[in-house]
């Protein structure tokens, strides 16, 4: 490979947001705790900044840089700025809780940067090597953010079973890649999915493969049967970390999917739709069942990441460009409405108090009209209950399954959602017909309720104009 | 046609943004939320009303059209219009909000501007599912209008509310998402969103049957048939008053609307198929419901179950169509028979209105709603006494009331088609009258059973207007229903003319 200055430009952003990390990370040195305030605003104005960044390198044809391992497409910029709003609002969401439980630290934001910057590489692998060193950067990064509370034992707890399982599912994943290697000979994406077309399906090597990758998939995106670290992760993690772990780290999984399944191996679409019409089938069958028994809301909420996982992989397997970009949509709605949830739980979190329980949103109505609209909005969304923006990217995916004649999957799919309904109006119910055990009136940071208001009105927003962010998504697909 | 202004969207949008202004402004200075959402409400039934000006009675087309492109990927339209089928229940709609705005005036303490809000916001996602032409509109309309009921009887209703508005929800949603998917499976046949265009799509007899089933779901939970009935009266026992009238006014006739909306143009063949489900479905929704109503004690349950029984009439209307295509060709009874259900429809909005609003003066002042609490009204209230009686004389189909017009049409249809679903359907005449007569001769009639009724006070000024102006609705359309049946005229012949001809 010959270095040229010009295949650097692609990865601009990527370079970009290394350079932040390391600047953050060296100028975090120098300050005192009451200065801490610099590091935030550092890392905000930088991500400000990589939008800026990443669009202006952004052209409509892909460039594929480095040897055919990288590259930078339509898909890759969307999902890249989305990353970077969502690390934004999920830092604007958490400074007061991390203020208040003792956590606001400079490695707080070096170890977020270091996960964008993870999250950059998978959402633009284009060889199985490229997406597992992302995976790996990105995982990594976690499993220090969820055990950032350090005196928390739950928190440790679930860092130590996030870090063992995400481990085996690393291991899967570079077992299925070393096969595919053996099998093909190759190791990024263009010359596999050549040589696929030419062997098929005859070698039982490259089944293998498959199946592993699938599996090494499944446990990233907490697919059931590989669902079990998710609860317990999202219930141990500090809020903010469970916050940021929910949102952004899904788009980079869609991404994977993509990039590895699509990209990587479509001559197999038919045998791995199968897989993941039956993994889709079980998410949303146990992740909305499972949800409906839950008192703790981070629990809830986690199986019901579950079940929406379960949704994104549908469109996923339709094997058509209005599936991917049904669930390209699906993903970043998922996204922002999973932010907002988690942003009221902070916003009603006091030092020494989690908001955590079902019963701390009794009466919130009295409390708080605006934030129980907010949240009602929230759940709404998640439910799919137009006008609010979640019925929208519900439709599309439905959409596109039906389009490739699956209507039987898209009635599991609505039936499991009739299910999944049930704790999402538990929650209103709750905060709206039930009395308040406090009467107190909640008070929160305004950098919080900035966030949760535009997070909010949001939704109503994008519910009754969906067609703009759709068309982004068609097109960053298509072109 | 197309008019000056955007009439439809004025009277969708203007509660709505009404509602959301009273939200905003809150219960700050305490009248004016209600002063305001009796404007909105009285404004757009002002408006609406010039639907029924401007509008051409001489032809089936989809009048007041407007059009834009909304989400041009899937070509969902914001596409309105209405023909002689949806206009009526517009102005149903927009007439009823008034006296439900006007009802809850003194009684609600409680948040009263989130309470008018909730009703605006409601009467102008209603108006929308009527006016909608593009099916993925309707549905976003039909789903919406879920959450303001919830709300509405979730935080202003009884005290068994929790259980009854997760019911209604739950009950309601599972029935439509499955028309959603119908949808969606049309929209891949015909390439389009727009209702009109599913009318004219070609379907094979299994499709058209899975799609009929789907509508069912939808629209029978909603009506409610028998059997998923069950919802309704828990949602209207614990509903506030004025949710009640919604529910039972207008809410139950989407339902009705969406049977000659989707199922019968789209499906028509499966319809043929399937006639004999609605029939027996509607039957047993007229007798047998007819004779739970006879039991209850609480009146709001009667008047539940009693709405049951009459929408069992209007579906009764629709389909009994295709018996009567099957037995002779007189396409005098299938026009009979369908208007029959809309006039029904139109009528029990009042009656039904009225009726709860009736229990709802009562409760206000006794706070009881069972039957054996109370006894000699008359004495303490005889204004009130004397509109409860013409109010259950009309529930029971009283000739010169408009509750007399819909059934006589729908039974003169149905002897049409086959005698025995006529007398089974006369019956409940007769049944009807049982129970509506029995419980005003326990609550209205007889002696002054104890203190409380003593101390009753007759019904103030604004209650008067409210029933007064009801009482006038229900004998007018009951004397001259000619306006409302001619407006419909052109679009059910038309209809009739497009179910005939089979898709297959």
């Amino acid at each position: 490979m010959q270095f040229e200055a010009s295949n650097l430009i692609p990865v601009a952003p990527e370079l970009y947001i290394l350079g932040l990390a390391c600047l953050v990370l060296v100028i975090d040195l120098f300050l005192d705790d009451e200065q801490r305030i610099f590091t935030y605003a550092l890392t905000q104005v930088g991500l400000i900044f990589a939008i800026f960044i990443t669009l202006s390198v952004g052209q409509t044809e892909a460039q594929i840089v480095f040897d055919g391992s990288y590259i930078r497409d339509g898909m890759s910029d969307v999902l890249k700025v989305s990353i970077y709003v969502i690390t934004i609002g999920a830092f604007l969401y958490s400074k007061e809780y991390l203020v208040e439980h003792g956590l606001f630290k400079g490695e707080y934001y070096v170890l977020g940067l270091f996960a964008v910057l993870g999250m950059m590489v998978m959402v633009s692998a284009q060889s199985f090597l490229t997406a597992y060193l992302g995976l790996e950067l990105l995982s990594l990064s976690l499993y220090a953010l969820v055990a950032f509370d350090r005196d928390s034992k739950a928190g440790s707890e679930a860092a130590m079973k996030y870090f063992v399982l995400g481990a085996i599912a690393s291991g899967m994943l570079l077992y299925g890649i070393s096969m595919i290697y053996g099998a093909t000979g190759a190791l990024n994406f263009t010359t596999v999915t050549i040589a696929l077309t030419e062997t098929g399906m005859e070698d039982i090597v490259l089944v293998f493969g498959l199946v592993f990758v699938v599996i090494g998939l499944a446990f990233k995106l907490g697919a059931v049967p590989f669902h079990m670290w998710i609860p317990d992760v999202y219930h141990g993690a500090p809020t903010p970390v469970a916050q940021f772990l929910g949102a952004a780290p899904k788009i980079a999984a869609f991404a994977l999917a993509m990039r590895l399944l699509v990209d990587g191996m479509m001559p197999l679409h038919s045998d791995w739709q199968q897989m993941l019409i039956i993994l889709a089938i079980l998410s949303m069958a146990l992740g909305n069942v499972v949800a409906i028994a839950q008192t703790n809301i981070k629990r809830m909420l986690a199986y019901s990441t579950i079940a929406h996982v379960g949704f994104i992989m549908m469109g996923i397997l339709a094997g058509t460009p209005e599936g991917y970009s049904a669930s390209m949509f699906y993903t970043i709605i998922y996204a922002v409405t999973s932010l907002g949830a988690f942003g009221i739980i902070i916003l009603l979190s006091k030092k020494g108090f989690e908001a955590e329980n079902l019963d701390d949103y009794k009466g919130l109505h009295e409390r708080s009209p605006w934030f129980a609209a907010m949240m009602m909005l929230f759940m709404f969304s998640m439910a799919g209950v137009p006008p609010t923006v979640g019925f929208w990217a519900k439709l599309f995916v439905l959409d596109a399954v039906v389009g490739v004649e699956l209507t039987w999957l898209a009635l599991v799919g609505v039936f499991f959602s009739i299910i999944g309904a049930f704790y999402y109006i538990r929650i209103i119910k709750l905060m709206y017909f039930d009395k308040a055990d406090n009467t107190l009136p909640v008070v929160g940071n305004l950098d919080t309720r900035i966030a949760l208001s535009v997070n909010g009105v949001l939704m109503l927003a994008l519910g009754l104009f969906p067609a703009a962010l759709l068309t982004i998504c068609v097109r960053a697909i298509g072109g | 046609m197309t008019a000056d202004w955007p009439i439809l969207s004025l009277t969708i949008w203007l509660p709505i943004i009404g509602g959301a202004l009273l939200l905003a402004i809150g219960d700050r200075c305490s009248n004016a939320s209600r002063w305001m959402a009796l404007a909105t409400a009285i404004l757009t039934f002002v408006i609406s009303i010039s639907l029924y000006c401007g509008f051409d009675s001489s032809t089936a087309q989809m009048q007041f059209v407007e059009r834009a492109p909304w989400i041009p990927v899937f070509n969902v339209e914001y596409y309105l219009g209405v023909d002689g089928i949806s206009m009526p229940l517009i102005i149903l709609t927009t007439f009823i909000t008034i006296f439900v705005v006007i009802a809850g005036w003194e009684v609600i303490q409680y948040k009263p501007a989130m309470y008018m809000a909730a009703f605006l916001i409601m009467e102008g996602v209603m108006v929308g599912v009527f006016a909608a032409l593009d099916a993925m509109l309707f549905y976003v309309f039909w789903e919406t209008m879920l959450i303001p009921m919830f709300l509405i009887i979730g935080i202003w209703g009884g005290p068994n509310r929790v259980y009854a508005t997760i019911k209604f929800f739950l009950y309601t949603f599972f029935g439509s998402v499955f028309m959603l998917v119908a949808l969606i499976y049309m929209y891949f046949q015909s390439g389009s969103m727009e209702i009109l265009a599913f009318h004219e799509l070609k379907l094979g007899l299994t499709e058209q049957i899975f799609i009929f089933i789907a509508f069912l779901l939808a629209f029978a939970v909603k009506v409610p048939m028998w059997p998923v009935h069950t919802w309704l009266p828990d949602a209207h026992v614990e509903a506030p008053t004025g949710g009640s009238v919604i529910l039972a006014a207008i809410m139950l006739k989407i339902g009705g609307y969406g049977f000659l909306r989707f199922s019968m143009p789209i499906a028509p063949d499966a319809s043929q198929e399937l006639d004999w489900l609605i029939i027996g479905m509607s039957l047993i929704a007229v007798v047998y419901i007819g004779f739970v109503a006879l039991v209850q004690q609480d009146m709001k349950k009667l008047i539940a179950y009693s709405s049951i029984a009459h929408m069992g009439f209007v579906t009764l209307g629709f389909f009994i169509v295709f018996q009567i295509a099957a037995n002779s060709d007189a396409s005098g009874g299938a026009i009979l028979g369908i208007e029959g259900g809309m006039v029904q429809m139109v009528s029990h909005g009042f009656i039904s209105a009225a009726m709860f609003l009736c229990v709802g003066v009562l409760y206000d002042r006794m706070h009881s709603r069972q039957i054996s609490d109370y006894g000699g009204v008359i004495h303490t209230m005889p204004v009130f006494g004397g509109f409860m009686v013409f109010f259950a004389m009309a529930n029971a189909g009283l000739p010169g009331t408009s509750g007399f017009v819909g059934e006589f049409m729908v039974i003169l249809a149905s002897f049409r088609a086959n005698f025995w679903f006529a007398f089974l359907a006369a019956t409940t005449l007769i049944v009807g009258a049982a129970y509506t007569l029995w419980m005003v001769k326990r609550v209205i009639f007889g002696k002054v059973v104890n203190d409380k009724v003593h101390s009753l006070q007759d019904i103030n000024r604004r209650e008067f207007i409210v029933l007064g102006s009801l009482a006038v609705a229900v004998l007018v359309l009951g004397l001259w229903p000619a306006p409302l049946i001619e407006v419909m005229d052109a679009s059910v012949v038309s209809l009739l003319e497009h179910i005939k001809v089979s898709k297959l």
